[in-house]
This record gives structure tokens, sequence and C-alpha cells, in this order.
């Protein structure tokens, strides 16, 4: 048992770094989700952040040293706002296609961060010098067990992430603005003529999807990336998974993001976890989107997507 | 037939705006457009080798954007053709490193089929998903990509590396390549391999299919209107699942013609931009086999000169993907457009109709 | 005369329908209002605009003696008219005091508690019986609705437009309805009640208002007034087009359809226990307003939708349980009633869809390979022979066709289909008088020559003017099977269309 304790205390923060990023994105998701419109570009979304906060970080952290994180997270939620108004203005006002103007959105991030890094460091890569340094909260992490788990060697932003989180559940189910949001992504006839403005809620929502998940880029390269590369690894789709594996609800998403960090860092992890060691690694690779697959299965008959979610709004409807 | 125009103008609309955007780009970073695009598009002229490099590259991209065109057409979207990639080119590879002895004429359509049925079975798999299940196909797409990209990993990389890199596979031996010697040397050592017979002959035969069989006709009333195919009789569910398989096997063919004539190894724990690529040049294709050929070539184009442009000027090779994005973003808005001229030429029928006194 | 709401000349316009034509309608105070018409009259258009969902082309509005203009729902709102859809407008997953209040929470912060307590207030109030906490999926449809009642209620409304309530009610249900409209005009509200059945009409309203083909006939005080006056003002005294249909003699049962019980798309039965058969050389008409069962009709027999008991017998053989292209094959041709939805492939040219249920049959194709000119050649001869316009002939996208032509080409590939059992629904919907005239020319054609035809409408006129026999449904029930000859009074079938059965009026 005592090894059990270990492991999950020795492999956590891993999976803590892995989980707030995929968190933080799929929460965006949600908004986006939520309010009507399918997005499929927080993979792009997230590189936009990712790139947006290194490039910030680097400039000003010799100048600024103690402010360039912060400012590279500020600047990174603010590309991405920026971008995802993209995909916004191509999904409400023209009626695009949602999944190709996702599509595209991510094709372009991809391109667009690389080329504008090439230009700036030739390589394509950039580099931060220092990270977020890991605190220990004081008093919660003197407790025994729990504290050295939870609350030693932490992130601030892992903190910033899981309020951002906690806010988002009050603001989804507990005020006018949430009811409306939800409203717009299940029966947008419904909402409108209660007085709902459709279009501006789904602005709204495809706009915090691109700050949370642009967050989430940044929080990557200021906690255990260290160095934009051009691609967030699939983060963003995993992310989406993690939405329909969490049933578009956030404990949901949640539960499913934490599974999702745990399963992949326990699959890098596998030759030093002693009970892993014998494990195909290919299997623990796989794990997370092979059980996925087996949720869609289960969840799409019965789909708590919101039921007008990628399907264009029209006013002149019944 | 007028339909067959809007389709070529929305391309080129599409194209047009993504090399202004493109231009404004090399602007901004204090480059001179003209330069630059002057480089880009002459690159692949430059020499024989380059010129061999555009349909090198595009055989590839033909092949992964027939796939996705084809799904398309079924109303599907596979965003999965880069695992199918993966997963026809790793049976391919494993194949050609493993049979060595046998004589080419046999081994290379032995390859052929592997990499047809590996593509094919990983594109089934999420077409079953959709038809018995309703499963989006994009979200399940998406999630074999990445245990296609993983499968790779492992099993080159624990059985069929060459024990020098750890990142790639052996390099095919040359029994197994499509690479033939004459044309290499011929084109200078230009890229150019078997795989654009093979491309080719997808695109005559997917072309085929598409406007000439029950099949095609099958498939596209499902892509055009399920329900009028429903009355019809069509079953909707066996089309999706057969369209995904022939996507499926589509990609696998790519995976041949990259990994054991453009290549002749496979990377692992790379997933092929081709596979995302093949949406660009299906949508920039407007869905047509001939349509994907011309976009896969311009975009061999494109690739083929972005490494003399580079050369030649501060401009980065990436500016290449961000104008193929662009063109991309103004493709999936320009279906608006389209809708709209369509429900626009309807209601001013109806209008003649109802005033007319209905005929034409 | 105290009158809360005046229409006063209202003309509105489609493209190519004169929907309200110069329609004056006036509410009184604290009475309910019954607009009475048939499907298409042009009722739902002038509540929409008095609603704000549209805008007049001509004519005004006054509230309470004041000129008004309502441009949008949010200003019906504000002047106190609420309007209860016939399609209710409920968020599934929220719950009653959610789908209430969304647009008029009160606060950023939401307090269910204090407006659940005032919709409980509201619910007892007007007897409505409501859980405000209950979600909509899990309630009945006669809650659902009284939520849209409570959602006109919580925002003050005085007039409360009510839209078809009782079609998707059960008759249980509508008693209660019935009963809380008295409650609302004990309270002091007005009621515009929008319907075309007479029997509830009695039962509730004051006064009745009849429209026809946009045009106001008259109104009446419901208790001077019997159901028989009011189907005459609804149906009306027209010429109708009496198309030329000789005696024919009715043969063998080509259609023999036994208790068969489907469900609707709410999950109840939309088809109860239904019996009929249709012979050759007849028309079996299927006459009754749209929604009581008729689709579930004809979806049963045609495949596109599964039925739960019964059997379906073509020429004998039970075919309930075969797929869609086994059926076709077994002898049914369909003209359906949403010719963009199932008849056409409109990408697809006049060719393609002439074989739409034929392209795997030889000669269209042989061994999976399609021989287009044989497809062609056949697209040509269709084209000729059923008069279709179409710009580039053959080759013309289904698309680039007007309405009545591509109805026309519907006709005449199914009547190609040369089959035994020709369904026709809606044939003639939207299409101007020639195309009428030239389809109903056709099917009578088919039966004379011994198909067995089964028509369903919604246009009484078409039903008598081209049916052998008539068969009546309401509420998914077979009300009345009678033999269309002279004894027959177009208001009886109204009588029943509307429920009533013969001899209860």
């Amino acid at each position: 048992m005592k090894d059990m304790i270990d492991i999950i205390v020795n492999i956590f923060p891993y999976a803590i770094a892995f989980t707030i990023p995929l968190l933080i994105t799929s929460l965006g998701g949600l908004y986006s989700e939520r309010s009507g419109i399918v997005n499929i570009g927080l993979e792009g979304l997230m590189v936009v952040g990712f790139f947006a906060g290194a490039v910030t970080i680097k400039t000003l952290e010799v100048a600024l040293p103690d402010l360039s994180i912060v400012i590279g997270l500020l600047v990174g939620i603010i590309a991405g706002v920026l971008f995802s108004m993209l995909h916004a203005f191509a999904s409400i006002n023209l009626n695009a296609n949602q999944v190709i103007s996702g599509t595209a959105i991510n094709m372009l991030a991809g391109a667009l961060t690389v080329f504008l890094a090439r230009t700036i460091t030739g390589s394509g890569n950039i580099g931060i010098r220092l990270g977020i340094v890991r605190w220990d909260v004081p008093l919660l992490s003197e407790i025994p067990v729990i504290g050295p788990l939870f609350f030693q060697k932490t992130y601030y932003t892992t903190w910033i992430v899981l309020a951002i989180w906690g806010f988002s559940w009050f603001l989804l189910y507990k005020t006018s603005f949430g009811l409306r949001l939800r409203a717009c992504g299940e029966h947008p006839n419904a909402a409108a003529s209660a007085g709902v403005n459709v279009i501006k809620m789904r602005y709204i929502g495809v706009m915090v999807s691109g700050g949370l998940a642009g967050l989430g880029g940044a929080v990557m390269i200021a906690t255990y990336a260290g160095e934009f590369n051009g691609t967030v690894a699939g983060l963003g789709f995993l992310a989406l998974a993690a939405l329909i594996f969490g049933q578009w609800k956030p404990l949901g998403i949640l539960g499913a993001a934490f599974f999702f960090g745990f399963a992949r860092t326990i699959a890098d992890a596998s030759q030093v976890i002693p009970q892993f060691e014998n494990f195909p690694p290919l299997i623990l690779k796989i794990f997370p989107y092979v059980v996925t697959l087996i949720a869609l299965v289960l969840f799409s008959k019965s789909s708590k997507a919101p039921k007008a979610s990628g399907e264009p709004f029209d006013l002149s409807g019944k | 037939m007028k339909k067959d125009y809007t389709g070529v103008i929305k391309s080129l609309g599409a194209v047009l705006l993504g090399l202004l955007a493109g231009a404004i780009l090399m602007l901004a970073i204090g480059a001179n457009p003209l330069k630059g695009f002057f480089y880009l598009f002459q690159g692949g002229f430059k020499s024989i080798e380059r010129f061999g490099n555009i349909f090198a590259i595009a055989t590839t991209l033909i092949l992964t954007g027939l796939s996705v065109a084809f799904a398309f057409r079924t109303g599907l979207f596979n965003i999965g053709a880069a695992g199918q990639m993966l997963m026809g080119g790793l049976c391919a590879t494993m194949i050609g490193l493993s049979f060595d002895s046998l004589p080419r004429i046999i081994l290379l359509p032995f390859m052929f089929i592997v990499a047809l049925l590996g593509g094919a079975i990983w594109g089934i798999i999420p077409g079953l998903l959709k038809a018995r299940f309703n499963v989006h196909e994009v979200v399940a797409t998406i999630m074999m990509n990445w245990i296609a990209y993983w499968i790779v990993y492992y099993v080159i990389g624990d059985y069929f590396t060459s024990g020098l890199l750890e990142t790639e596979s052996a390099s095919i031996p040359a029994v197994a390549q499509l690479r033939l010697p004459w044309l290499t040397d011929l084109l200078n050592g230009s890229y150019l391999n078997l795989g654009i017979v093979v491309s080719i002959a997808c695109v005559i035969i997917i072309k085929f299919i598409l406007d000439r069989t029950t099949l095609g006709y099958e498939l596209k009333a499902v892509g055009y209107n399920r329900h009028a195919a429903q009355y019809a009789g069509i079953k909707v569910n066996r089309s999706i699942i057969l369209s995904m398989m022939i996507a499926g096997g589509l990609a696998g063919l790519a995976g041949l013609t990259y990994y054991t004539g453009y290549s002749i190894n496979i990377q692992i724990g790379v997933l092929p931009t081709q596979g995302f690529d093949g949406i660009a040049v299906a949508l920039l294709g407007a869905t047509t086999p001939w349509g994907v050929f011309f976009s896969a070539a311009f975009f061999g184009l494109l690739h083929a000169g972005k490494g003399f442009m580079s050369a030649n000027t501060i401009i980065p090779p990436q500016i290449a993907d961000t104008i193929i994005a662009i063109i991309i973003y103004f493709t999936a808005t320009s279906l608006f457009i389209e809708k709209m001229w369509v429900k626009m030429k309807t209601r001013r029928l109806e209008k003649k109709n109802i005033k007319s006194g209905g005929d034409e | 005369m105290d009158y809360i709401v005046e229409m006063l000349n209202i003309r509105k316009e489609f493209p190519g329908v004169l929907a309200n034509d110069n329609v004056t309608v006036q509410l009184k105070q604290g009475e309910i209002l019954a607009l009475l018409g048939e499907n298409g009259a042009g009722k739902s258009t002038l509540m929409s605009i008095l609603f704000g969902l549209f805008h007049l082309d001509k004519g005004k509005i006054k509230v309470r003696g004041k000129e008004v203009q309502i441009s949008n729902p949010n200003d019906a709102n504000n002047l106190g008219i609420g309007m209860v859809h016939q399609h209710f407008k409920l968020v599934e997953t929220f719950t009653v005091t959610e789908n209430i209040i969304i647009g008029m929470e009160g606060g950023f912060v939401l307090d269910r508690k204090k407006a659940g307590a005032k919709i409980k207030a509201l619910s007892v109030q007007y007897g409505l019986n409501i859980d405000p906490d209950e979600k909509i999926e899990d309630i009945t449809v006669g809650m659902q609705q009284r939520v849209e009642i409570l959602k006109m209620l919580y925002r003050d409304a005085e007039v409360l437009i009510f839209d078809e309530p009782t079609a998707v009610l059960t008759p249980q249900e509508i008693r209660e309805l019935m009963q809380i409209m008295r409650n609302l005009i004990k309270e002091g509200k007005s009621i515009i009640l929008i319907t075309h059945k007479l029997k509830e009409i009695k039962e509730i309203a004051d006064r009745c208002t009849v429209i026809r083909r946009g045009k106001v006939i008259g109104s009446v005080e419901v208790a001077e007034t019997s159901q028989q006056q009011m189907a005459n003002m609804m149906v009306g005294r027209e010429v109708s087009f009496s198309v030329d249909k000789g005696e024919k003699e009715a043969g063998d049962v080509v259609l023999e359809i036994n208790g068969l019980n489907v469900l609707n798309n709410r999950k109840t039965l939309g088809l109860k226990d239904f019996s009929l058969n249709v012979r050759r050389g007849e028309i079996m008409g299927v006459a009754g307003v749209e929604g009581n069962g008729q689709t579930e009709l004809v979806e049963a027999i045609t495949g596109l939708r599964k039925s739960e008991t019964g059997d379906i017998n073509i020429l004998g053989k039970n075919i309930a349980k075969y797929s869609i292209r086994k059926r076709n094959e077994s002898g049914i041709a369909h003209i359906p009633e949403d010719r963009h939805k199932f008849g056409l492939v409109l990408e697809y040219s006049l060719s393609e869809n002439f074989v739409l249920k034929s392209y795997y049959q030889q000669p269209y194709s042989k061994m999976g390979l399609l021989h287009q000119d044989v497809i062609d050649q056949h697209a040509v001869k269709l084209i000729d022979d059923f008069d279709v316009r179409a710009g580039q002939g053959e080759k013309s996208p289904a698309s680039a066709l007007s309405g009545g032509n591509q109805q026309k080409a519907i006709l005449g590939r199914e009547i190609d289909l040369d089959t035994d059992l020709l369904i026709a629904v809606q044939p003639t919907r939207g299409l101007d008088v020639g195309a009428i005239e030239y389809i109903h020319k056709r099917l009578i054609e088919q039966r004379d020559s011994g198909k067995a035809v089964l028509l369903v409408s919604l246009e009484l006129d078409e039903i008598l003017d081209l049916s052998d026999r008539i068969a009546v449904v309401n509420s998914g029930e077979l009300i009345d099977l009678v033999v269309n000859d002279d004894s027959i009074d177009e208001n009886d079938i109204g009588l029943m269309m509307a429920g009533v059965k013969k001899g209860e009026a």
C-alpha cells in the first residue's frame, strides 16, 4: 500500500503539469460548445497561446524577470481570443461548416506560429530561461500525506486554473449568463424568443474558448515545456476528447482531464514504476484513446451534447 | 454545366486570397513579396530534380486528398487520413523489410495490397462506429490517428530499426522501394517514384467509381440527401462503412508511396502532415478527383519551391504552409457563398413559378 | 365596445401567396375569441404578426385603444401580449423554472428559489398544477404546454394567444386546458384561440372569427351558431375543379392494412389500430387535418418508419418486415409529402433522379456499371411524356426546376415504375392551377388503367374531386369510411376531419 502511495506522490506533480493545460483548454471547449458552436480548433488555439507566451516571456525575461511570466500568460490569453475570432466570424456570421473552419484554424496556427518563430530565432524553437518557480503552499503543505501530495512544489498556474474551473462551474449553473449561454446551445430559438441575443452569446462562447485554450498553451511553456517547438502534440484534441468524455459538464471534464493526465504520465514513466514495468508500453500509451472511443460508443446514443451544437442558427425558423 | 464553374471560381478565389494574405505576411516581416513569390514559384522549375519533386510531393497529397474528398462525397469528414497513412505505410514497410528475398515483381504488389488493407481497416473502424453507434467521425478518426501513431512508434521502434538510429526504421532495401533507379538518375536525384503512377491511377479509378458505377451513385446520394437515399431503398449505413473503407484504403496507399517511395523509411514519433494537408487538397479541389490532382500539384509546387525561396530571402519556408492554411479558411467560408447562391437561385425560380404560372 | 387588441386591415404577402388580405380582427377585454380556418387559411400568420415574429405590409395594430408598433417578441411582451406556440420553445434539459426565467432572471446570480416560489404561486392561482423543479423532458406534453402558459403569466401577459393548443393533447388534457382557460378569464385575461376544432370552439369560445384563404368571412357569437354553420363558413361553397371522372369498377384488393399501430415522434401512438384497404381501379382518399396520423400511415407502409403491430399486405403478401427496397420492389410507388427532403436529390440531374429507385436494375446498369446513355434516353422520354420543363433537359440539376416541374418529374418517375399501388401524398402542394390540373388528370389515368391509388391530402377539394372512397382520420384513428357519391356533403367531411362523427353535430 505504501508503494502505491509512493508512486502516486512521485508521479503526481508530472500528472498535474500535464493535466492542467488539458483541463483549461477543455473548459474553453465547454464554453464554445455550450453556446452551440463546435470548436475543433482547440489544438491550434493552444499553439497560439504557447507561441505568444513563449515570445513574450523570452522578450521580457531579462528586463522584467518577475513579471515576465505573468505577462506571458496574459498575452497568451489575448492571442487566443483574437485568433478564435476567425472561427467565430466564419461559423456565426457566415454559417461556414464549423468542422472545416476549426481545421483551418489548426492548420493556420501551426504554420503561422512556426513561420513567425523562424523569423525570430531562425530555428523556430523559442526557449525561455526560467519557468515558474514551484512553491509550497504555506500551512497546507505541512499536512501529512495530503500536504506533500497536493500542496508542495506546486505551480501557481495550477491554482489559477482550478479557480477558473470553479468559477466556471458557478457561472454556468448559478448565474443568468450561464443559463442563457446554455439555452443557446440547446434550443437557440427558445432563447431568441425569450429575448436572448444568440449571436452575441455565441461570440462570447467562442472567444472564451480561445482565451482559455490560449492560456492552456501559455501554461505549458511556463510550467513544463520550457521551449516552443511548433506543436502541442495533440493536447488540444485530447482536450476535445476530455470534453466529450466528461459529457459537457465541468465536473466531468475535471475527472476526464485528470484521468488522461494520469494515464499519460503513467505511460511515459512506466519504465520507472515497478508495477508497470512489465506492461507493454504500447498498451499504456494508447489506453486513453481507446477508452475515449469506448466512451463515445457508450455515450453517443444518449449523447448529452448540447442539442443545437454545430447547427447554424436561423431566426426565421419556427 | 454551370455548376462546375462555380466550384472552380470558388477555389481560384480562395487561392488568390491566400496568396494575397501570404504577401501581407511577407511584408510584415520585412521581405519583398514580389521577390518572395518569384522564388517560390520558380523554385519548382529551377532544376530537373526540383521539377520531379513537385510530382513526388504531389503523389502523396493526391492520395490523401482523394481519401478526404471521397469520404466527403458521402457526407463524412475523414480527419483520420494521417493515421490511415501510417497504418498503410507500416504494413508496407514491415513486408518490405521482412520479405526482401522475394522478387520485386511479387514483393511490390504484396506491399501494395497490405498497405491498402491496413488503411482500409483503419478507416472501417470509425465508419462502423458512426453507422452503428452514431459516433461522430471527427473525434473517432482523431483518436485513431493517435493510436496509429503509438502503434508505429512501438512496432517499428522495437522490431524494425536498423540499430543505427532509434527514431526511424531500417531503410527499405532497394527491391522493396517504389523508386526506380533509372528515373531517379534521369531526374538528377529527384524523389519521383512509382507512386505517381499509383496516384494517377487512383484518380482515374475514383473518378470512374464516382461517375459511372452504382456504388458511386449510392454514395453520392447519401452524401447529398440521406433522406432521399433512404426513400430510394439505399442502405445508408452500409454506404457510410464502405465509404470510410475506401477512403482509408486510399490513405493507406498514400502511406505506401510516401514511406517506401518518396522516403525509404518510416520515422517514428511523427504524425504525417500530409494527412491534414489532404484536407486542404480535397477542399481546394472542390472534392473532385481531377480537382484533387491539380490542387496537389499546386501544393507540390509550393513545397518544392519553398526551400529555394527561403535560401534566397529571409522568408521562412513555413510561408507555404501558412498560405495553404489561409486558402483553406477561405474555402470554408466560401461554402457559405455557394449555399447562398443556390438558395437565391431556387427562391428566384419559385417566385417565377408562382408569377408566370409554373412553366419554364 | 372595449377592445383590448385590434388588428385592422392587415395585409401580409409572401412570395407568391397573399396570406392576409385586408383582415380585421378585434378582441374584447375578458373574452375568448376563436380564430377558425383550415390549414393555410392565414390565422397563424396573423397571430405571428401580433406577436412580433412577422412584420405587416399594410394595416395597423391597436392595443387598449392606442396604435402600436410590434417589431419583435420583446415589444409584444412589453405590451402584455404573449403567445403559446404550437411547437413549444422549451429547453428539454432545463427545469420548468429555468425555462420560464430565461431572459428575465432578475439579476446576475440566479435565485431559483425565489423564482420557483413565484411560479408556484402563479400555478396555484390559475390551477396549472406545475412543479417548478421538474425537468421539461420528464413532464407530459400537457404539462409542457402549461409551462408555456406560465411563461406568459410570469411576464404579466394580459392577452394570451393559443396556437392550435389541442393538437398535441389527449382528451383528458384538453378538458384540463379548457378549465385553465376559464381560470385565466376569471383572473381578467383575454384569449385568442387559433383552431380548426369546432367542438372546442363551441365549448369554450365566446365569439368566433372565420378566416378562409386569407380573408375574413365573418364573426359570430358562438352561443348562437351551430357547428354546422361554422363548418359552412370555414369550408365555403366554392366551385371546385370537377375533373371528369368516369365510373370505374373496382377490382381486387391491392393494399390491405390490418390493426396497424405506429408510434409518432413523441413516442406515443400516432396511428391507432388502423385498418384500410385499397382496390385496383380506385382512388382511396385519406382526408384529415395535418398531424392526425397521415404521416405515420404513409411512412409505415413505405418502410420509412417502423410499425409496432399490425400487418401491411400488398397483393396478399405481408410486407411489414421488409426493407424499403424490397417494399418498393413489391409494387409500391410513392410521391412523397416533402419533395425536397424525400422525393429528389436536388444536386442530381433529372436523369439521375429519374432512376433513383431503379438505377441498380437492368437496363440502367449491369454488374455495377451505370449505362448512362440508357438512363439519359429514359429521362428524355419521361420529360416528354410528363411535360417536365427544364432548361437543360435531362441534364438539368433538379434544383433548377420550378416546384411544379419537380413534382411532375417525381410523378413521372413513380408512374413509370408501373407498380400496383401508387401512394400520393399532398401531390399538388404549392403548385399553380395548371400543374394541379395536370397531376389530377394523370392520377385519374392511373386509376382508370387499373392501379390502386392511395391519395393523402390536406385539401378537402382535392379529396372530393378525385376519390372514389374517402377515409377520414382524426387523432390517429379512422373516423369513418364513406363512398364518395352525390350523397356526400363536404360539410360532413369537414366535421369528421374536425373529429365529429356523423350525427353528433
